[in-house]
């Protein structure tokens, strides 16, 4: 923690609260992502969306430096967070990662109990106070609390699949990130489960800013505020992701400024 | 199966109209004769252990009894006597073995998987580990003589344990290093996730969620220690005694063990001597075997965890 900076979270004069300023996102000398350039509003759900291979989960993953864990990635441009770009050098990754909590598109508690789930950013932290309240109160907010609070001690891998995602979101805000990124977060899940994830992430932006990433354009148009479309060049086999569009979700779904969104939305390609 | 499926199909076009088996059909027959022909081999494979358990049985079964266990070896022409002493030493030098090797084996094996899984200290050290799984047992004891029996001065339980810890060694290693790659992907990142260290990473969420498949590991090796006589030849010898000499625990003699008693009383010509040999055979396989149900008891519990 000796390089770590503290962003101050509080001062919400500026919107924005990361500001993505990716020009190219490169796998090796594979160009995957290029000229995407997205802000995430504060106490806002931004949803990314747009057809397979278009590097959505790749700029996501790059907004808490998720991708530093793959071999030769590199990127070209900045990623500001509270007005700091976390690519900058000195900046600690895993400093970057306590204030901007992740969920993946698998649940994937650690087999270890529900309670020590929840406990393990905080534990991490070594948080001084009462460990106990803040499970619950992660859970409560996680609307897992009413159906865990009777087996805390069982494994956090003997829940459903729905539940296992809700601890894992309920794992992720324990320890009160300033933003949470969503890798597609209902993937996995069947629709009564996906419906409680998408009450549960409206319920969540009051307190947190989201970022989410989602194959499903209708839940993007259900939850998120603002919606990016990304696109994707097809270059002999390789493909290539770039921003088409940003807007609010209303304007990007109902009037489109362009004619690829608009095919996308209507189905043309997927 | 799907392969199995499309050729009755295929069959089915072009001849025969019937879905039903038929053991005239030749790739039926073939199967039929191959599955006959695997019981058959696997029957075979259990045959040794089930012929030796079936003599041990019956030649040391009846040599049995409480004495065996808490009784000093007997001299020439002496009736009765027992091995106890020996089951302590092979117990206390496995304990040391083990106390050797599994640190530095699941640490090796979080080195190699973990933090240096593509550099080349890694790709040299998983060479050597795996060479040293085909190193002839009694090289280790050519090596534990040199390295503490020579030094320290005498024969002893400890210079016992490094050999038989280096046997150990390989099986922990490759056993944790392949735990370790079971752990999904998905749970580091959650860990990386939620602002872990690397090391935060491996030593709170993939080395607990791994070590009930290394135990598997530690406990195949520590059956095959257990077992192991020429490691021992010329490291900790044998001895007639109790480890523990006028009140005190003395390590640093020739220390017994069941393998040597079983090597040194079965080509005895003592009648009781042979018999003893026999039983302390029967015993050492009982814990070999019970080594190995701990292990896959725990390996078996692992996959009901993860369901």
């Amino acid at each position: 923690m000796t390089a770590a900076v503290e962003p101050d979270t509080t001062s919400g004069s500026d919107a924005t609260v990361i500001d993505c300023r990716l020009d190219k996102l490169y796998y090796g000398d594979f160009l995957a992502v290029r000229d995407s350039h997205v802000p995430v509003a504060r106490g806002r759900i931004t949803g990314f969306i747009g057809p397979s291979g278009c590097g959505k989960s790749s700029v996501l993953r790059c907004f808490n430096r998720t991708n530093d864990l793959i071999d030769n990635f590199s990127i070209e441009g900045r990623v500001l967070f509270e007005g700091e770009d976390i690519y900058a050098d000195g900046i600690d990754p895993v400093a970057v990662r306590r204030f901007i909590g992740m969920v993946f598109q698998q649940p994937n508690p650690f087999a270890m109990s529900i309670f020590d789930n929840v406990a393990f950013g905080l534990r991490i932290n070594r948080y001084k106070g009462d460990l106990a309240e803040r499970v619950e109160m992660a859970l409560r907010q996680a609307a897992l609390w009413d159906e865990v609070k009777d087996k805390l001690k069982r494994s956090g891998l003997s829940l459903s699949g729905g539940q296992q995602q809700r601890l894992c979101i309920a794992r992720a805000i324990a320890t009160s990130p300033a933003v949470l990124l969503m890798d597609e977060p209902c993937s996995a899940l069947d629709p009564i489960a996906t419906r409680r994830i998408e009450e549960l992430m409206l319920t969540l932006k009051e307190r947190y800013t989201i970022a989410l990433v989602t194959h499903n354009m209708q839940q993007a148009r259900r939850v998120a505020d603002h919606t990016a479309f990304m696109g994707v060049d097809i270059d002999g086999g390789r493909r290539t992701g770039y921003l088409v569009e940003y807007a609010d979700t209303q304007t990007l779904f109902e009037n489109p400024r362009e004619a690829l969104t608009r095919e996308y939305l209507r189905g043309k390609f997927s | 199966m799907s392969r199995q499926r499309r050729d009755n199909g295929n069959n089915g076009d072009s001849g025969g109209s019937t879905l039903r088996r038929s053991w005239r059909r030749p790739h039926t027959l073939l199967s039929g004769t191959l599955t006959g022909l695997a019981w058959l081999i696997a029957l075979l494979a259990c045959a040794p252990l089930f012929s030796v358990l079936y003599m041990l049985v019956v030649k040391g079964g009846a040599r049995l009894g409480t004495e065996v266990f808490t009784e000093l070896p007997p001299v020439a022409f002496e009736p009765g006597g027992g091995f106890g002493n020996a089951i302590v030493g092979t117990a206390v030098m496995v304990a040391i073995a083990a106390a050797l090797s599994v640190p530095s084996g699941i640490l090796t094996a979080l080195y190699l998987r973990e933090f240096g899984r593509s550099t080349r200290i890694a790709s040299v050290a998983r060479f050597c580990i795996k060479t040293l799984t085909g190193m002839p047992s009694i090289l280790a004891g050519v090596f534990a003589y040199a390295a503490v029996v020579l030094l320290t001065g005498g024969y002893s339980a400890p210079a016992g344990g490094v050999a038989l810890a280096l046997l150990m060694l390989p099986t922990v290693v490759l056993t944790a290093e392949e735990a370790l790659g079971m752990v999904p992907k998905a749970t580091r990142e959650a860990a990386y996730g939620l602002g872990c260290t690397p090391t935060q990473v491996a030593l709170k969420v993939v080395l607990p969620e791994a070590l009930p498949g290394a135990m598997t590991g530690i406990m195949l090796a520590v059956a095959r220690a257990s077992g192991e006589t020429a490691p021992l030849l010329f490291t900790a010898l044998f001895s007639d005694y109790w480890i523990n000499q006028l009140g005190r625990i003395e390590l640093m003699e020739p220390t017994a063990s069941l393998a040597v008693l079983i090597y040194n009383y079965s080509g005895m010509p003592f009648e009781n001597q042979i018999e003893l040999a026999w039983a302390a055979s029967l015993v050492l396989v009982v814990l070999v075997m019970l080594f190995n149900a701990a292990g896959r008891a725990l390996s078996t519990n692992q996959g009901r965890d993860r369901q």
